[in-house]
């Protein structure tokens, strides 16, 4: 086993993960708002964020799917180690972790059914640089409007149109993240 | 300090986890009921153990936490929820409403407007607005789904036709984002219009039925009503006794065994705080 497997874990887990669920839940409710998120130390390519936020979310009851650069042995290993999440396709996972380009196509994930809308993955786009400008965003959780760095509005236009059902995102980037969940208009 | 011989606020981390999970689903989701695996918490059910593991899923040491019994600070269940967390989480405690970073609420909601950086956590019994229409969660399901909300209407208007109004006075339904209709606990429905657009995080737990529901900040929340009957925030007719307010909600309180009574604020904070400026009402010594 890789020494970097053991560490870059929460030293102290549950005041840490409860300190980064604040910044997600933040992040998730406030769709556009930047967070600081830290205390993960996960192995190349993913990001502080991205790490910290799977330390909080995932266990052995949430199935993972790792897109693109993300699937590598050190990072199935990291999971492993630390989380316990067993990992999938991207059509059974309830977390999926890459580079946008990576997890494309967006209907490959479950969205949640008529009757359980919340069975539908949390998509964890991690790589892309995070500034509060560019496209506009009106919903829930936002006063008028805000501003966020998005890859591709059209494909998040079209998942918005699914609502309820509808897949969620959480973008990381460095130490920080963004979320936009199902509910938010984009253009 | 708190209690080492529990995990930080009471429940293990995978519980966290997953009532975390949940928590952002309900937000992804506004007015959705999610389930989640409720877990034995050391009080009787009675006393809020759906917003109890909320709380214990949403706090961090630097939290200030405040937990209001229909309105007052000092009821037996208040206290004993807020000593509860100080032990567990190491919590600072405030009764002051705006120095509370989380508010866990049985049946009220504060007066003062609650700002961006606060949470309000509300205990639920019964979290399906539809459930004393349908007893089957297999049908209100279905309901919610279809956006069914029809019966609902019919049984508000059944209120009017009976009594020339509508009748519900607690856990008045509301549609949240024009989509689903929501329980918003058995708050009075004077309240209901501050579910509407609030700057704070709302967030729903019903421990025995195993439910969390969510409100991002500034969501559109409506409560139902009709052209002809619209909605209204009523209330007792009378300015507070103690702090002479005349826009807060009334608890009326029998004074002495001659069958006495005054109608006083039902938020004790912010009636204190307003006798503390130097308000006086009637009642007022
Ligand atoms: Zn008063």
């Amino acid at each position: 086993m890789q020494a970097e497997t053991l560490c870059g874990g929460f030293a102290d887990p549950a005041i840490q993960s409860a300190h980064a669920f604040r910044s997600v839940m933040e992040a998730m409710a406030r769709p556009g708002t930047i967070h600081d998120i830290s205390g993960a130390e996960p192995p190349a390519p993913l990001s502080k964020a991205a790490g910290a936020v799977l330390l909080t979310l995932c266990d052995s009851e949430t199935p993972i799917y790792l897109a693109g650069e993300a699937d590598c042995d050190a990072v199935r290993a990291w999971l492993a180690f630390h989380t316990g999440a067993p990992l999938t396709g991207p059509s059974h996972c309830m977390f999926a972790l890459g580079r946008w380009e990576a997890l494309m196509p967006l209907h490959a994930y479950p969205i949640g059914t008529p009757d359980y809308p919340d069975r539908s993955a949390t998509l964890v786009v991690d790589g892309a640089g995070l500034v509060a400008s560019g496209t506009t965003l009106t919903g829930p959780g936002i006063k008028d409007t805000a501003s966020l760095s998005l890859p591709d509005v059209g494909a998040l236009q079209a998942n918005t149109a699914l609502f309820p059902l509808g897949l969620d995102f959480i973008f990381t980037s460095g130490s920080q993240l963004a979320a936009l969940p199902r509910t938010i208009e984009v253009c | 300090m708190t209690d080492q011989a529990y995990n930080f606020a009471y429940l293990d981390e995978q519980t966290k986890r997953m009532i975390r999970r949940a928590i952002l689903k309900g937000l992804a989701i506004p007015g959705y009921q999610v389930p989640f695996a409720s877990r034995e918490m050391p009080m009787p059910y009675g006393w809020g153990t759906g917003g109890v593991q909320v709380s214990a899923a949403i706090l961090t040491p630097e939290d200030t936490f405040k937990v209001i019994d229909q309105g007052a600070d000092d009821t037996t269940n208040a206290v004993s929820i807020r000593t509860f967390f100080e032990r567990t989480a190491g919590v600072e405690t405030t009764t002051t409403t705006a120095d509370a970073s989380v508010i866990q609420t049985r049946h009220r909601i504060p007066e003062d407007p609650l700002s961006a950086g606060q949470i309000l956590v509300y205990q639920v019994p019964i979290p399906e607005p539809l459930r004393f229409l349908e007893p089957r969660e297999s049908e209100t399901r279905k309901m919610h789904s279809l956006e069914e909300y029809g019966l609902m209407h019919v049984k508000l208007y059944e209120d009017i036709s009976r009594h020339g109004h509508i009748a519900t006075a607690y856990a008045y339904p509301v549609k949240v984002e024009g989509r689903y209709v929501m329980d918003p606990s058995p708050i009075p429905k004077f309240d209901n219009p501050k579910l509407d657009g609030m700057e704070a995080i709302q967030l729903f737990g019903a421990g025995r039925e195993q439910r969390i529901y969510a409100l991002p900040p500034y969501t559109h929340v409506v409560s139902l009503d009709f052209e002809d009957h619209p909605f209204e925030a009523s209330k007792a007719d009378h300015p507070c006794g103690m702090c002479g307010a005349e826009d807060s909600y009334l608890d009326e309180v029998i004074m002495d065994d001659a069958g006495g009574r005054m109608f006083v604020c039902s938020d004790t904070d912010y009636c204190e705080a307003r006798q503390a400026a130097g308000h006086r009402g009637k009642d007022a010594a």
